[in-house]
């Protein structure tokens, strides 16, 4: 067989590209293959840790401090804290300085675009002069036809949650869209390229112009975050210079440009520790060895002709519900690829809280790991030597209600890509 | 809803609340289809990472994007009678939309349907455009008549006047030269080579090289796609798909074929498309029973005989053609050791830097990774990716006067990054980027297999 790897990780979201990195800084020759864009591409690109405890508790100021407390099986429980802190020393290592928040174990409070407020551990540094901590006022900038982000509705929040500052919203038409309906890409591509408005003068310029008759001695800006795919810091060092004030983004809803930023400099990174990469085509199967209970190949489906992909080691790292690294429908919950045991209530009706806010059980599906993240089964069982589990595909957790995603990922993900590495 | 949002808010993101609305009666909404795509439309969770993928969006607001043109007018034709919006035509096919949804909703299936029952019902059939579109469509009737005459042909083509004419008359740009004719095609020179027969001797000598064991073999024999482009216009691609195939062992078969169709569903021509599809599979479908795998040397061509036959048609075989089809270095990979050749070849003269650029076809198909890691470690050449933007001319897209300003702005990202590169030659699987490069750049573009052919097969 010709495509043969030490390590093959299965998945290309923020788990499965820090397993690899993980792996390839072990030596091993490794092999990333992903179905589907991750879910990157629709995350805010704010990497939390631990906002709130499993029982609701936070926000909390300091996300280490709370780790010794959780219960057993939840995937900072398996990994203990020295991964933890790995995963976010990867992960800084990896943005550089696109990225800030690494000066202090503290959670940083980030407004959001609903006008709140939010713990998180690394924030884009394009969003750094938002913090809400900061005293200084705020003006925050709408675009008419961006839908999603009402700036005066969200300023009169931000004020009631009690921030140090006072923020003042305004809208301003966005220059050079005809479209009713113009997308977020489209924003970026029009600040990246600058065009030209009139002769001279281009479209980040215009926008300065329109946004300076709304200030009054505010010295911060904040946009929604479109400024810019390919070259945000010269947009927003722009920004700065014509409006003569700090300039800040305001993480917003899939599909979000922070989100994929970060999977830009993931891909690079990803490239430059050697990692060979595949996207476009899902795992569907898997071969046993013939002797002991390891994986053999896992089997690729290339739109309609299957091929075999052999490694020494394994990581699962195909997202949860959402990425479909577990699937669920009216009998039962697995996940597909190897059919990992993945503990659920055989009523359907347990897996739901009456509550919509409730505290829903199918939030914490996912497989069940020991601690060195190979996937066990009902019994506690080790269910393949050579296969470990990382990020959303985890159980246990809730990230939405705890907002910890990232940090599972990258904690997870480092974790298990550095063991699958020694151990070939 | 959003994750970067509301703290307090204990919910999950709105794709993960699975409650499907299961019991539902097909409605039929593009009555000329023969495809339910309800479910597709059902699974839309309007998440807009299509429309972040869609190259055309991005640089002509306009557009409404895939998310619009598949689940949404969908759902619009289903509530009244409107009609298709003529926006659809605007969608270049590149497919990109396809391989960004999280919720698998076919959406380019579900474009080439309703472009087809757009150019069907809405579409003057007396109009220049529906002429237009029809003629570059059928490239292959018109190359093949070209390339009897090529010299000719070329000096016509290329005649600065009668371009300006052919823009004013028949909306094709007067800014493209169009590409050469070959003076003999690929299957003449198939044909005066000896055919399967030669190829089979071939590839007997090269396996006796290789020692032992294979020598007997029946199962290394492939049947070749070449497609209009590769015949008419660059045979040189196609003799070293057969070169490197045969040093490998392989005994090749070149059937009688038409045009792969991606033209045509580009065009909304489906009738034209669904006439060559039933000569390809028949074709190609009774060699596969003889133990034949089918592989093609452009990606578009493979992509359509994998993923756009099986989505719109319904001939005996088609699902077979589909299991069986490759991309020719992705089937070197599967079945042999290239990267073990490619570790002990090197190609000769002074070092070279190719610039890369994977077609959208090939990243659809999970293929657009594959040149840049193989010739990594081939001595004597670089190659550098030039990122993952579209190249913008998407076959006949790039080729009509209304389109030339989006597709040229399409591949600024790409002339800029090409730009950047080392070196002055490109390099690319699909004839059509190969074409908006050099008029971008002005660089000269080669094939992987080319490349293959320097690096494996001595003279
Ligand atoms: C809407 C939304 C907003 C979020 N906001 C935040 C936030 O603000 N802060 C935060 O910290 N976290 C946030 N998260 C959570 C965070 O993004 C995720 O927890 C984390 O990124 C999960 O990473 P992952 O790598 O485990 O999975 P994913 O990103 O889901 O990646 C899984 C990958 O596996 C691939 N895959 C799946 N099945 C297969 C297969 N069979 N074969 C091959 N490949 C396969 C998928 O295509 C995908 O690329 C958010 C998540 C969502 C959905
Ligand atoms: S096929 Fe390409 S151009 Fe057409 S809608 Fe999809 S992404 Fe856009
Ligand atoms: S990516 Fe898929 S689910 Fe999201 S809006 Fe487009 S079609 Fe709908």
């Amino acid at each position: 067989m010709a495509i043969e790897q030490d390590v093959l990780v299965i998945g290309g979201g923020l788990a499965g590209a820090t397993a690899a990195i993980s792996a390839a800084r072990t030596g091993a020759d490794v092999r990333l293959v992903s179905s589907k864009q991750p879910t990157l591409r629709h995350a805010s690109g704010l990497i939390d840790v631990l906002g709130y405890t499993p029982d609701g508790e936070g926000p909390l100021a300091d996300p280490f401090a709370a780790l010794s407390d959780l219960p057993e099986g939840h995937p900072y429980e398996r990994v203990g804290r020295d991964a933890v802190e790995a995963g976010l020393a990867l992960f800084d290592e990896i943005v550089g300085n696109t990225y800030e928040g690494n000066h202090t174990e503290r959670n940083a409070l980030i407004p959001t675009q609903g006008g709140r407020v939010k713990p998180t551990a690394r924030y884009p540094a394009s969003v750094s002069a938002g913090l809400a901590s900061d005293e200084r006022d705020a003006l925050l900038v709408g675009f008419e036809r961006l839908a999603g982000f009402d700036a005066s509705l969200s300023a009169a929040r931000l004020n009631a949650t009690g921030v140090p500052f006072t923020a003042r919203g305004a809208a301003v038409e966005f220059p050079e869209l005809s479209s009713a309906d113009p997308k977020v890409t489209r924003f970026a591509q029009l600040l990246d390229r600058d065009e030209g408005v009139d002769a001279g003068r281009g479209v980040r310029r215009e926008v300065t112009e329109r946004v300076t008759t709304h200030m009054d001695g505010e010295d911060r800006v904040g946009f929604p975050a479109v400024l810019g795919d390919d070259h945000p810091e010269e947009v927003r060092a722009d920004l700065e210079s014509h409006l003569g004030a700090a300039v800040f983004e305001i993480p917003m809803g899939p599909p979000s440009l922070p989100g994929l930023r970060l999977e830009d400099r993931l891909y690079d990174a990803l490239d430059e520790a050697g990692v060979r990469i595949e996207t476009g085509n899902p795992v569907v199967g898997y071969e046993s060895k013939s002797r002991g209970n390891g994986v053999e190949t896992v089997l690729v489906d290339r739109t309609g002709s299957t091929v075999p992909y052999g490694a020494e080691q394994f990581v699962l790292a195909t997202g949860g519900l959402v990425g479909k690294g577990i699937e669920s429908d009216r009998s039962g919950v697995e996940e597909p690829i190897f059919d990992c045991h993945v503990a659920h209530p055989s009523d359907r009706y347990d897996w739901f809280a009456d509550d919509a806010f409730g505290d829903h059980r199918f939030a914490r599906f996912g497989v069940d790991p020991d601690r060195e993240l190979r996937p066990r089964d009902a019994h506690g069982k080790i269910e393949f030597d050579n296969l470990r589990a990382a990020g959303a595909v985890l159980g246990n957790y809730d990230f939405a209600a705890e907002k910890s995603g990232s940090g599972v990922s990258l904690a997870t993900g480092s974790h298990a890509g550095r063991l699958a590495g020694e151990n070939t | 809803m959003s994750d970067a949002d509301s703290p307090d808010d204990r919910g999950v993101p709105d794709g993960e609340r699975g409650d499907a609305n299961e019991d539902f009666e097909p409605v039929e909404v593009f009555p000329e289809g023969d495809l339910d795509l309800r479910s597709g439309a059902d699974s839309c969770y309007k998440c807009s990472t299509c429309d972040t993928n869609c190259p055309v969006a991005e640089v002509d607001d306009e557009f409404p994007g895939p998310k619009f043109q598949g689940p949404e007018q969908w759902r619009l034709k289903r509530k009244e009678d409107s009609e298709i919006d003529p926006s659809i035509m605007d969608c270049s096919n590149c497919m990109r939309c396809d391989d960004a949804c999280p919720a698998d909703v076919p959406l380019s299936q579900m474009h080439n349907e309703a472009r087809a029952e757009y150019v069907d019902g809405q579409m003057s059939k007396f109009s220049v455009e529906y002429w237009r579109n029809r003629v570059l469509a059928n490239y292959r009737k018109g190359a093949w008549l070209g390339s009897k005459v090529p010299r000719l042909t070329n000096a016509l083509a290329n005649n600065g006047p009668l371009r300006k004419l052919g823009e004013k008359l028949f909306g094709l740009t007067a800014e493209r030269e169009f590409p050469e004719f070959a003076t003999e095609t690929f299957r003449e020179w198939w044909e005066e080579r000896g055919g399967a027969a030669t190829s089979k001797k071939r590839a007997r000598e090269a396996r006796a090289d290789r020692g032992g064991a294979d020598v007997q073999s029946e199962d290394k024999r492939v049947a070749y796609f070449h497609g209009c482009y590769a015949n008419y216009n660059t045979p040189e691609v196609a003799k070293a798909m057969v070169r490197v195939f045969e040093h490998f062992g392989y005994e090749v078969a070149v059937p009688e074929q038409g045009c792969s169709g991606t033209p045509m569903f580009a065009n909304g021509m489906l009738d034209d498309a669904r006439r060559d599809a039933e000569t390809n599979v028949s074709n190609f479908s009774d060699l596969i029973d003889e133990g034949y795998d089918v592989i093609c040397s452009c990606t578009s061509c493979s992509m359509s005989l994998r993923q756009e036959y099986p989505e719109l048609f319904t001939f005996e075989g088609t699902a077979d053609v589909a299991a069986h089809t490759y991309e020719a270095l992705e089937y070197l990979r599967i079945h042999e050791d290239l990267r073990g050749a490619l570790d002990e070849a090197e190609v000769g003269g002074e070092g070279e830097e190719l610039a890369y650029h994977a077609p959208c076809h090939a990243r659809n198909q999970g293929l657009d990774r594959q040149a840049v890691e193989l010739f990594r470690d081939l001595d004597g050449v670089g190659v550098e990716d030039v990122g993952d933007s579209c190249s913008g001319i998407s076959g006949t897209y790039g080729w009509k006067a209304e389109k030339y300003d989006t597709s040229m702005a399409i591949g600024e990202e790409m002339f800029a990054e090409m730009a950047d590169a080392d070196g002055e030659t490109g390099m690319t699987e699909c004839p059509t980027c190969a074409m908006q490069m050099e008029h971008g750049t002005g660089y000269e573009i080669r094939h992987p297999l080319e490349l293959l052919e320097d690096a494996l097969v001595a003279d």
